[in-house]
């Protein structure tokens, strides 16, 4: 089935590499918004990626997220050369096993909040509006699921983008600066369903400008430049099945 | 299917561009619809129109058409003749039923009021059984038909028409008595009306062909026969039979003798008379071919030019709709969504606006082609059952092109471009 329930399963596969990042640069001309980056993320890890504006952050996930290639070096999702990859194998890599949030919501305004979610399973198999309400049950958009995008506000708008990435069960979600415009109680929301989707053994990757946000994954990196300056890992918040997860503040 | 209600949703989106597109295709695809259906059924038109102006095939005496040929004689009383009594034989060819019309012609000089004239014997209204039985009435009247007779066509015998001119020139009327002196004798006749034709024929007159015949002591002869026939228009096969007969094989002379080519009719008659020689009167033919063509190039021009400046112009709403759909697009892109799907949803969805403005065109145009027929035709124009296929393959292709420079813009967009706000 999907693989973060295999993940789930054997929690001894936590740890294999997902993603390897090898002396990856993305060049705009003179500018180097990402120079030299070398990285491992392992399957089932949460990852919050820091930074200063400008430091390069949103072009390594648009690389990670298949959005972008990167002028030099590689990079391997599940062992495939992503780098080596022109747009419509990218675009089968996203529908497959990417789901991706952004910090401007994003969602197709003239369909309402359950038919943005059928939109990723259009794309990636088959539209199922049963599961699609299922998923917007989830996030606590239920009653919405009719509304159209201008109809909710930015935080439930983020919450319907929230189901839409996890709709088709993908192996990494990706999301830049999820919480960036949101209030505290939809930070929590969405923080709380992050920490639900890593228990499952979902790869989360997260740039965030909030260092509590990104205090609650597993591993920090710290651009600067285009270079990772830094790297910090908190072992303690390695997920436990089982154990009631607390979200924010959990710390 | 989750395709159409997309499609649905989108729709009511950007309703002022939809509009535009619509308005767009409805004014190209009238126009172009009108022009379909007048071409294709204008050849009728026309060929009913030209065929009016008469035979398109003359029956000479053998001796006679070689020296009218030569001479360039008036064949008259000359040399040889036709056998009246081998009239009928025309409607027992292989093509007989094609023969709509045929007239007798017997020309005589004769005097009258102390001038000569030029008479014409021939059939007005004839009432004639073939040895089928089939009962037709032919002559001059119709195959005349456009002359404008003050009076009326002859009823009895002895009643002639004048030609305009000659009836000017001697002070006639409709119900003067007149007198025609031959070389052989005199005939008393009543003038049953004048005409008009627009040609030479102004200066004759035109008699029954008995009366020629006793002014010209010529009985049961005729010096030429005008034939209208219904033909098929000349291909390849047509010219060659006509340039070499000799030169056909077996199968192509079969095929050519069972077509109503003119030529083919021609060669029929030349077989059921005796010493007659039958020509294709080629003018009027080639004439109407010629309008037709140019006609028909004229309306394609038009309808493709119309076509072409809708395409123009849905080119720029639909590329402006899709820049403004920027984000949505980039966005269907990150989900994973194929260029195809993406190409198909913007296609499909201006084709729909587009069918709604070619259907309300489609009208529009079947109302102004009957304008123009009314205009210019005088009738109504019948739509051909395949305007409507046509018109819905020229509105796809013109969707389509339209689509063309969006296309680009659509497949070159990369989701990164536009989701990040830059
Ligand atoms: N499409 C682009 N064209 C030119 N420069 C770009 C483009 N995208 C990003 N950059 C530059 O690359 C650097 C890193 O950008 P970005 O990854 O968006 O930073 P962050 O997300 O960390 O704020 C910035 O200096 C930015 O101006
Ligand atoms: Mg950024």
């Amino acid at each position: 089935m999907t693989q973060n329930s295999t993940a789930a399963a054997h929690p001894d596969l936590l740890g294999e590499p997902i993603y390897s990042v090898r002396d990856v640069s993305r060049r705009y001309g003179e500018l180097a918004a990402l120079d030299r980056v070398s990285l491992t993320i392992a399957r089932g890890e949460w990852l919050s990626i820091v930074g200063p504006s400008g430091s390069g952050k949103s072009t390594l996930m648009n690389i990670l997220g298949c959005m972008d290639s990167p002028t030099d070096g590689i990079v391997l999702l599940e062992g495939e050369r992503l780098d080596k990859m022109g747009e419509p194998e990218l675009a089968k890599v996203r529908r497959q096993k990417i789901g991706l949030i952004f910090q401007q919501f994003h969602l197709v305004q003239h369909l309402t909040a359950c038919e943005n979610v059928m939109l990723a399973q259009y794309y990636h198999s088959l539209p199922d509006e049963k599961e699609a309400l299922e998923a917007l049950e989830r996030v606590g958009m239920a009653e919405r699921a009719t509304h159209l995008p201008r109809e909710l506000s930015g935080g439930e708008q983020q919450r319907v983008c929230v189901a839409r990435a996890l709709i088709n069960h993908p192996d990494v979600i990706l999301a830049d600066e999820p919480t960036g415009n949101l209030d505290e109680v939809n930070e929590r929301v969405v923080i709380d369903f992050f920490h639900q989707l890593h228990d499952d053994g979902t790869t989360l990757i997260v740039v965030t400008h909030d260092s509590e946000v990104a205090a609650q994954g597993q591993r920090q990196i710290i651009l600067e430049h285009g270079r990772i300056v830094r790297e910090t890992t908190d072992l303690s918040n390695t997920p436990t099945k089982g154990k009631p997860v607390r979200g924010v503040e959990a710390r | 299917m989750f395709f159409w209600r997309m499609i649905g949703r989108a729709l009511r989106r950007q309703v002022g561009k939809r509009l535009m597109i619509a308005l767009t295709i409805l004014l190209g695809s009238s126009l172009a619809t009108s022009m379909f259906a007048v071409m294709l059924d204008v050849g009728d038109k026309v060929q009913a129109e030209l065929s009016s102006f008469g035979a398109n095939i003359e029956v000479l005496p053998e001796g006679a058409s070689i020296v009218s040929d030569m001479y360039e004689v008036d064949s008259g009383a000359s040399s040889g003749s036709i056998r009246e009594d081998e009239l009928p034989n025309l409607k027992t060819i292989f093509w007989g039923y094609n023969i709509e019309d045929f007239a007798p012609f017997l020309s005589v000089t004769a005097t009258a009021e102390g001038r000569e004239i030029a008479v014409v014997g021939t059939w007005f209204d004839h009432e004639l059984s073939t040895a089928t039985g089939e009962k037709l009435s032919t002559g001059v009247a119709h195959l005349r038909d456009w002359w404008a007779v003050t009076g009326s066509w002859p009823q009895a015998e002895d009643e002639v028409v004048v030609g305009s001119r000659l009836a000017a020139e001697l002070g006639w009327e409709t119900g003067d008595h007149v007198t025609l002196d031959g070389e052989n004798g005199r005939v008393d006749a009543t003038i049953s009306g004048v005409f008009e034709s627009g040609s030479d024929e102004d200066n004759q007159l035109f008699a029954s062909l008995a009366v020629a015949q006793q002014l010209a002591n010529r009985s049961g002869e005729v010096g030429s026969i005008e034939v209208r026939a219904i033909t098929t228009p000349d291909n390849d096969l047509a010219r060659e039979a006509a340039s070499d007969p000799s030169a056909l094989s077996a199968d192509e002379w079969e095929t050519w003798y069972c077509t109503a080519y003119v030529g083919s009719i021609a060669y029929q008659i030349e077989e059921a008379m005796t010493n007659v020689v039958a020509k294709p009167v080629r003018q009027v033919a080639d004439t109407e071919g010629a309008i037709l063509d140019k006609t028909q190039l004229i309306m394609s021009v038009v309808a493709i030019f119309a076509m072409i400046a809708a395409s123009l112009g849905i080119a720029n709403l639909v590329t402006a709709s899709v820049m403004e759909r920027s984000k949505e697009v980039g966005l269907m892109k990150a989900l994973g969504a194929r260029n195809t799907s993406i190409v198909g949803v913007i296609l499909t969805e201006t084709m729909v606006v587009a069918l709604i403005g070619g259907i309300v065109g489609f009208g529009v145009g079947v109302g102004l082609a009957q304008l123009v027929g009314h205009l210019v035709f005088g009738s109504g124009i019948a739509i051909r059952p395949i305007v409507a296929p046509l018109m819905a393959l020229v509105i796809l292709l013109t969707v389509v092109v339209g689509c063309l420079p969006s296309m680009r813009y659509l497949l070159k967009l990369r989701p990164a471009q536009v989701l990040h706000g830059r």
